[in-house]
């Protein structure tokens, strides 16, 4: 069974303009699979379908057409089936501001099932375990730099004990430093727990870093799937960067137009 | 882990958060408390205003007829809030992704905004009641709190079913959902008889004064505190609460989900709208 199984899945958003409604493929067919304990990074610019393609994997999202499976569970039809295994870290640390981490936690690991007497003791050690200093987990959250944040954000993600964890632009405007313990992090949950990982980014050099494979999303469309090494290979490429430009013709840096609806 | 637990541990995570909350905003909250002592005031007031202007009526019993209708209503505007927060608020701060896709079941989710809304409702409504009773001076020797307490319990499942109808609204609306809640409210003002009996309106508001759970709860809990009524003698009044309740809250449910369903496929589910 595949951890993650995409088949011909297709998104479109629909803006209503001046002159009509025009429609906005996201996701256009994109089938992939990745296995149990894998990490799957993929590479698109902005506005690619990155998001969309985590957002349908959290549930959050439905999509138009095909079908998606988290270890056998199809996220539309059984989507609490999937939620128990799923936890998802995005380029926002989203919390409640005024609230300390401890307390962001502790309600947090109450949705999956964890009781006061057991997160007494959990949320202290996991704080303690993505380095965010213990005189601090009282203070509130708007107090806290970014870089704290994130770490909180992967906290929680290590309390959920997710089977599944998809990751949106977990570094990006992270210091270099938060960006190498997050990277660490990461690492570390595929080690010590199997995670299976589906890591969406635009960093060429974390993709390379975290990921056993790396995909090439542009226009809603998976251009490529492989290692790496053999997406350098196929598109004849010195590097990734090289590849992902013959690729699409495009930089990472240019932007498409922001995802979602506008109608 | 069972399932029911692990639901039931959720239903806790949501009370939970709400009161750290509660305990991070303390100064708005007193200061909130605040203004609706004041405005509930300016309601109570209007019984002397009216003795004043030389109209010949039961200062005690108008001024705690108006009193009730003011506590209640704060009341209903209360629970009608914090359901209603269930998006508006996890969508400004950003959260509502990590909550949905949490794996606890939208009723629980739901019941669980709804629960501390009816235990903060009751303590801050608690409060207001007795510091505007003390402000005026009205005495209360033959209340019967126990089935005003009793009545206005059962009347909030209703409340909670119908703010479950009004708290999809921000999902569909983020711009003015939230404000649309106020529609449901405002209208159960007019019918429901907070400030004046229900005979004096119109045939067909009078209508709709059946269907509102606040007819029912306003006057059952009248009748306890100002004329002592046993929780038995109010029945006739009860088994509507118990009714509408029984309606309200699944389709209170089913009218969130189709709202979710709906975001979920137009996108609108997320952090920014």
């Amino acid at each position: 069974m595949y951890a993650v199984e995409v088949n011909k899945l297709v998104k479109q958003y629909r803006r209503r303009r001046k002159d009509g409604v025009t429609i906005k493929p996201a996701l256009d067919g994109v089938s992939l699979t990745v296995a149990p304990g894998e990490c799957v990074a993929i590479l698109g610019q902005y506005g690619s379908g990155k998001s969309t393609l985590v957002r349908i994997l959290s549930t959050l999202l439905l999509p138009d057409d095909g079908e998606a499976r988290v270890f056998g569970h199809d996220v539309v039809r059984e989507d609490r089936a999937v939620r128990r295994l799923v936890t998802r870290v995005s380029v926002e640390a989203s919390f409640f501001k005024r609230m300390s981490a401890a307390e962001n936690l502790s309600y947090a690991a109450r949705f999956y099932g964890l009781a006061p007497r057991q997160t007494r003791t959990l949320v202290p050690q996991i704080l303690e375990r993505v380095g965010f200093p213990d005189q601090r987990s009282h203070e509130p959250m708007q107090n806290l730099s970014r870089g704290m944040q994130q770490k909180v954000a992967l906290a929680r993600a290590l309390l959920t004990a997710p089977t599944l964890l998809l990751l949106d632009e977990p570094t990006t405007g992270l210091d270099p430093r938060s960006k190498r313990e997050v990277q660490a992090f990461i690492n570390q949950m595929q080690a010590e727990h199997d995670t299976t990982v589906l890591l969406c980014t635009h960093d060429m050099d974390e993709a390379r870093a975290l990921a056993q494979r790396v995909g090439i999303l542009h226009s809603g469309r998976l251009l490529a799937l492989d290692t790496a090494e053999r997406i350098e290979l196929m598109y004849d490429a010195e590097d990734l960067e090289e590849a992902f430009l013959t690729a699409t013709g495009k930089a990472l840096g240019e932007d498409f137009e922001e995802e979602g609806e506008r109608v | 882990m069972s399932t029911v637990r692990l639901q039931f541990v959720g239903l806790w995570g949501v009370v939970e958060r709400n009161i750290y909350l509660v305990k991070r905003y303390a100064v708005w909250e007193v200061a909130w408390l605040l203004w609706t002592i004041a405005n509930t005031l300016t309601i109570v007031f209007i019984a002397k205003g009216v003795q004043a202007a030389g109209v010949h009526i039961d200062l005690q019993l108008e001024t705690l007829t108006l009193l009730i209708g003011a506590v209640i209503w704060s009341y209903l505007g209360l629970v009608f809030q914090v359901i209603t927060e269930t998006v508006a608020w996890e969508r400004w701060e950003g959260t509502i992704e990590y909550t949905f896709m949490a794996p606890l079941s939208r009723a629980v989710h739901l019941s669980g905004m709804g629960l501390f809304g009816v235990i903060y409702g009751l303590a801050r409504t608690g409060v207001l009641f007795l510091a505007v009773a003390a402000f005026v001076g009205v005495h209360f020797h033959q209340a019967n709190f126990i089935t005003a307490v009793v009545v206005l319990a059962i009347g909030s499942i209703s409340f909670v079913g119908i703010g479950m109808m009004t708290a999809v609204l921000p999902l569909i609306s983020p711009e003015k959902g939230a404000q649309l809640g106020l529609v449901a409210q405002g209208l159960m003002l007019v019918v429901s008889g907070v400030y004046y009996p229900v005979s004096v309106l119109p045939e067909w508001m009078r209508w709709i004064a059946t269907i509102s759970p606040a007819t029912y709860a306003l006057k059952a809990v009248r009748d306890g505190i100002l004329h002592s009524a046993s929780l038995g003698s109010e029945w006739p009044d009860i088994w509507p609460l118990l009714v509408l309740g029984v309606v309200t809250i699944p389709l209170g449910l089913l009218t969130f989900r189709a709202g979710e369903r709906y975001a979920k496929r137009t996108g609108k589910l997320k952090r920014s709208g």
